[in-house]
């Protein structure tokens, strides 16, 4: 296993708490919560030893698509292809910006 | 593949009769033995599966809980709640636990030796909470769902201090043969890891455990041993309070933080 | 509702199952993600952990009665129960106790998908299942706890053993109820007493279908939605049972001492021996 931290500049905007996935062979869970400073931080654990260049790529891939926000996403990841890897991160980060802003 | 034949351990079957003079009878199948003896003051019935090398059953005939000995001992707890309905002071069973595992094989999947294992956990535990005060005393191996259904629910677990008394989820060999693992390198993970580990200082730590008896020979007991292990059953008995019918008190060990963490998060979460 | 808008059960995740069997708008999870309660002890054997240590319990209401539900996420570790999942059922089964002894009734769902004790944290995860296994016996006294083994996994180990414990025990013919795995029976046992791979063989004995014939499960259910949460409701209408399964003693034992063990056993002469009737005459 290792743990991989990554943080990129973050735009404030509201989110609602998310989580997506599952820690199954093959899959990953994704879990956003807000966070006040404009940064995004991506905290990971992996089972995949030595994959933090392939996780800067897709985090970068991600942000050019999506714009990050400002927020905390804590991912375990247990063996995912890039490919699987993406779809959750872009599906927690729709997830958690499509919720209603509370009145 | 060829299965060595395991004639079992006699641990038990030494320790039940040193501690009942003998005076146990054939419990409801051939494996369990029960006796009602009064152990340094205190009126206890003990419960015994032991090696039965004619059990009709043949993979429960090196001491495993099987089909037999599950429905068996829940006939025999069962028997002694009846007989004690109305008693002020309920006698105390005593689980003399060495069970190197539940048995494994084709007939007890078939004929469902979970609701056999569950019927001795249900009798077990409907005598805790009836007031029945419920000790179990490991002197041998205490493995996985044997231990489940026989000793498991006990109010106090007490343990002869002695290497061959081992607690854990799945006998040793099997453990390394499953997790494709050399016996050695288990047990260099389970001096890492307390959970993992099968001896009693790591258990102890996990709350479980409330007494460690020093004996001689946990093998062949001298006269001392024994009287020393009365006393202690007697002592967890005596020190087993009406109304303490809970197993509350295995949450206290060092090494079980989270399982208190989880309930007191859960109780401050329950009504908010 | 028409059957081609039936929804299948079984390829839910533990947390929507939970969702979807409570009344709308009534889960109240306890624990949850968000609260990053993990194991302890997974990590530092290099195995990643899960938010919710692969169980999910929550409070709210079934036919607007109150209710707990514990599900236990079989894609996490096989459905093993370590410390922290051990003690999320546990406290669980706990809580709905200390309410009833307040006079507020509330019963109990298990949702058990479980290959049993998770083996890295052995010790700590058997402990907890005796604990459940406790929980259980005591709050079936007062209100009816519901089993259910839908698969993929189906449910061994020590939480087969907390499935007979229950008042009532809902599968579906996708779920497997044993103590034993296969693979562990074989290794241990030899090929010719449990074939691993003969998938035969091992539905036939432990699969649902077989496990209601003989009456080690109450409810045989459809792999949708709709049925689920019905036949849940009916087993919570039922009430605690006059009789639990595991205290059916006499009959049990008798049967099986009956048994001739000289030959090996099919699923049709399991099925005889547990319920009296031959498969031949039984039409």
């Amino acid at each position: 296993m290792q743990t991989i931290d990554l943080t990129r500049p973050g735009r404030t905007e509201f989110l609602s708490p998310v989580l997506v996935g599952c820690v199954g062979s093959g899959d990953l869970e994704v879990l956003i919560e807000s966070a006040p400073e404009p940064v995004a931080s991506i905290s990971i654990k992996t089972s995949v030893v030595g994959s933090e260049v392939r996780w800067q790529q897709i985090v970068d891939a991600v942000d050019t698509d999506l714009e990050l926000p400002a927020m905390k996403m804590s991912i375990h990841d247990f063996g995912a292809t890039p490919g699987v890897i993406r779809l959750r991160m872009e599906q927690a980060l729709e997830l958690a910006r499509k919720q209603e802003v509370p009145a | 593949m060829t299965i060595s034949e395991n004639s079992g351990s006699l641990r038990g079957r030494r320790w039940f009769d040193a501690l009942t003079h003998s005076a146990g009878r054939e419990g409801p199948a051939p494996s369990l033995q029960v006796a009602e003896v009064n152990i340094a003051g205190q009126h206890c019935y003990v419960l015994l599966v032991k090696p039965e090398p004619e059990n009709v059953f043949p993979r429960a005939r090196a001491g495993e809980v099987g089909l037999l000995e599950g429905w068996g001992i829940a006939q025999a707890i069962d028997s002694i709640i009846e007989a004690n309905t109305q008693a002020m002071a309920k006698p105390a069973v005593i689980a003399v636990v060495d069970v190197p595992s539940q048995a494994y094989g084709r007939r007890e999947e078939a004929l469902g030796i979970h609701q056999s294992l569950a019927a001795a956990v249900s009798a077990y535990a409907r005598a805790r909470l009836a007031g029945h005060p419920i000790v179990s005393l490991l002197v041998g191996k205490a493995m996985s769902g044997g231990f489940l259904a026989h000793g498991y629910q006990a109010n106090r677990i007490l343990a002869l201090g002695d290497e061959g008394v081992q607690v854990h989820a799945m006998g040793k060999a099997a453990a390394a043969r499953i997790t494709l693992r050399t016996e050695e390198e288990l047990d260099q993970l389970a001096s890492e890891i307390p959970p993992m580990a099968y001896d009693l200082e790591n258990y102890a730590s996990l709350g479980m455990l409330d007494a460690l008896i020093e004996v001689s020979s946990a093998d062949s007991p001298d006269d001392q041993d024994v009287e020393r292990v009365k006393g202690e059953i007697a002592h967890a008995v005596s020190d087993i309070k009406p109304g303490d019918v809970s197993l509350r008190r295995r949450l206290a060990g060092t090494n079980r933080k989270a399982s208190r963490l989880v309930r007191e998060m859960m109780r401050a979460q329950w009504d908010a | 509702m028409s059957s081609s808008q039936s929804k299948g059960f079984v390829d839910l995740s533990a947390r929507k199952r939970v969702e979807i069997l409570l009344d709308r708008g009534s889960m109240h999870e306890l624990l949850s993600p968000f609260d990053k309660v993990t194991s302890p002890w997974l990590e530092k054997q290099g195995i990643v952990p899960q938010f919710d240590d692969g169980v999910v319990v929550a409070k709210g209401t079934i036919g607007a009665k109150s209710t707990v539900i514990a599900a236990i996420e079989g894609s996490f570790q096989g459905g093993s129960l370590g410390e922290v999942g051990g003690a999320k059922i546990a406290g669980l089964l706990e809580l709905a106790l200390e309410e009833n002894k307040k006079g507020n009734p509330t019963a109990a769902v298990l949702l058990l998908e479980s290959g049993g004790v998770r083996l890295q944290e052995a010790n700590l995860g058997l402990g907890a299942i005796a604990e459940i296994q406790a929980g259980i016996v005591e709050l079936r006294t007062y209100q009816p706890v519901v089993g259910v083994i839908t698969g993929p996994v189906g449910c061994f180990g020590g939480m087969s053993i907390a499935a007979g414990l229950c008042s009532y025990l809902i599968m579906t013919r996708e779920g497997r109820l044993g103590l034993n795995g296969p693979q562990v029976i074989e290794q241990e046992a030899g090929i010719d007493e449990y074939d691993s791979r003969n998938r035969d063989l091992i539905w036939g004995l432990t699969g649902g279908t077989q496990r209601f014939a003989t009456g080690l499960a109450d409810v045989l259910v459809d792999d949708d939605v709709d049925a689920m949460c019905k036949a849940v409701q009916g087993c919570l209408a039922k009430g605690v049972p006059a009789h639990h399964r595991s205290d059916e003693i006499l009959g049990s034992l008798e049967n099986l001492l009956k048994v001739d063990t000289s030959k090996q056993i099919t699923a049709d002469v399991a099925y005889q021996i547990l319920t009296g009737v031959a498969k031949n005459d039984d039409k």
